[in-house]
């Protein structure tokens, strides 16, 4: 099938503007947008600058805006989403260059729920037990790849970078739902902030985006019933 | 320049979400309405303190047929406005609900259109009634 890839670039060095170009080739439906992507890059412009690693959904550098919703390009078939294909950087952070954004400020929002596990007491003899009743409370929540679709997809973090965001909410999740943690106050303190929980308007955004099939909107009402609960 | 962020009004209206995105902007959309008819009653209010000939006069205002159209739309806002907040305070009481979110939103357009169908109907019917 023949298809027009439409992609925002922003190269500062050539033009101060962001702008759209064009490009048409010939691909097959089960080929990925991320294949286009690499066609583009390797055999029409090679200054097209764009991140992806595993290329397999695994590492979630690929992120970014097709037609209009934030995907893994690596995870889209471009039978799916039509001979027609606009491709943009995710929406919120500083475009570095062409797709590539600056995502300092998301690994300091991820960073600030301390996304690893506190413990207190002393290790046992043996490794922390833990019932699988008791990792089934948070096993959705482990399935995150810090892709950032989430954050982007968010009008809240839109219209305000200071919003702590879905994917660092979905982290902390993980850690205040690990019965074997004991830093749930610490993060509960954080979250429960201007800038934390409350700021989510329960617009499923983050969930449609979840390239990981989270439900993200579930883990943030949990974590605001939490926070709710504690101040009870 | 400074770097851009790829955020303005055509990407805010272009992105693609779910169901739940629509009914947000909508959400949006319906507070602010309401939120100026709110003022323009408070203004009407107001005006009683500059005697009784100016008050009537904004209240002809009211009979006007633009403004009896912009009663529907205040329906609209209002009942909307409430079905949609009910839906987020439910989802927000209960978080297992937000797994039957397609489902709640169901129910809420059903629930609206039960009580604004009706309603504008009525008012309608009475406006043209009235104008014939």
């Amino acid at each position: 099938m023949r298809v027009k890839f439409k992609i925002y670039r922003y190269q500062p060095e050539v033009r101060e503007e962001p702008y759209f170009d064009t490009f048409e080739f010939d691909a097959e439906p089960t080929d990925r947008v991320l294949d286009g992507l690499n066609h583009i890059r390797w055999q029409m412009d090679g200054t097209l600058v764009l991140r992806r690693s595993c290329q397999q959904g695994i590492c979630g550098s690929d992120a970014m805006r097709i037609n209009g919703a934030n995907r893994l390009a690596c995870k889209v078939l471009i039978g799916d989403v039509g001979a027609k294909i606009t491709i943009e950087p995710l929406m919120g952070f500083r475009v570095i260059k062409d797709l590539v954004v600056d995502m300092d400020d998301f690994f300091e929002q991820y960073r600030s729920v301390l996304p690893y596990m506190i413990t207190e007491k002393p290790p046992p003899e043996v490794e922390r037990l833990q019932s699988p009743a008791e990792r089934e409370v948070y096993d959705d929540t482990t399935k995150c790849i810090l892709c950032a679709a989430c954050t982007t997809a968010c009008p809240s973090f839109w219209s305000n970078r200071d919003f702590v965001g879905p994917a660092a909410i979905v982290q902390a999740h993980r850690f205040i739902f690990d019965s074997r943690d004991e830093g749930t106050d610490e993060r509960l303190e954080v979250l429960g902030e201007r800038d934390g929980v409350w700021r989510c308007r329960t617009i499923f955004n983050c969930t449609e985006a979840c390239p990981r099939d989270i439900k993200i909107t579930r883990a943030i009402g949990e974590v605001k019933k939490a926070i709710a609960l504690k101040g009870a | 320049m400074s770097q851009p962020t790829n955020v303005g009004l055509r990407s805010w209206i272009g992105y693609r979400g779910g169901s739940g995105y629509l009914l947000w902007l909508l959400h949006r959309a319906t507070g602010l309405g309401v939120l100026m008819f709110l003022a323009l009653h408070i203004v009407n209010i107001f005006l009683l303190g500059f005697g009784e000939e100016v008050f009537n006069k904004l209240l002809y205002l009211y009979q006007a047929p633009w403004a009896r159209a912009m009663e529907v739309f205040l329906l609209f806002g209002v009942t909307f406005h409430a079905m949609n907040g009910l839906r987020i305070i439910i989802q927000d009481a209960f978080p297992r609900a937000w797994l039957h979110q397609r489902r709640l939103v169901a129910v809420e357009v059903v629930l609206f259109l039960a009580v604004f169908l009706p309603a504008a109907w009525i008012m309608v019917a009475d406006f043209l009634g009235g104008a014939g």
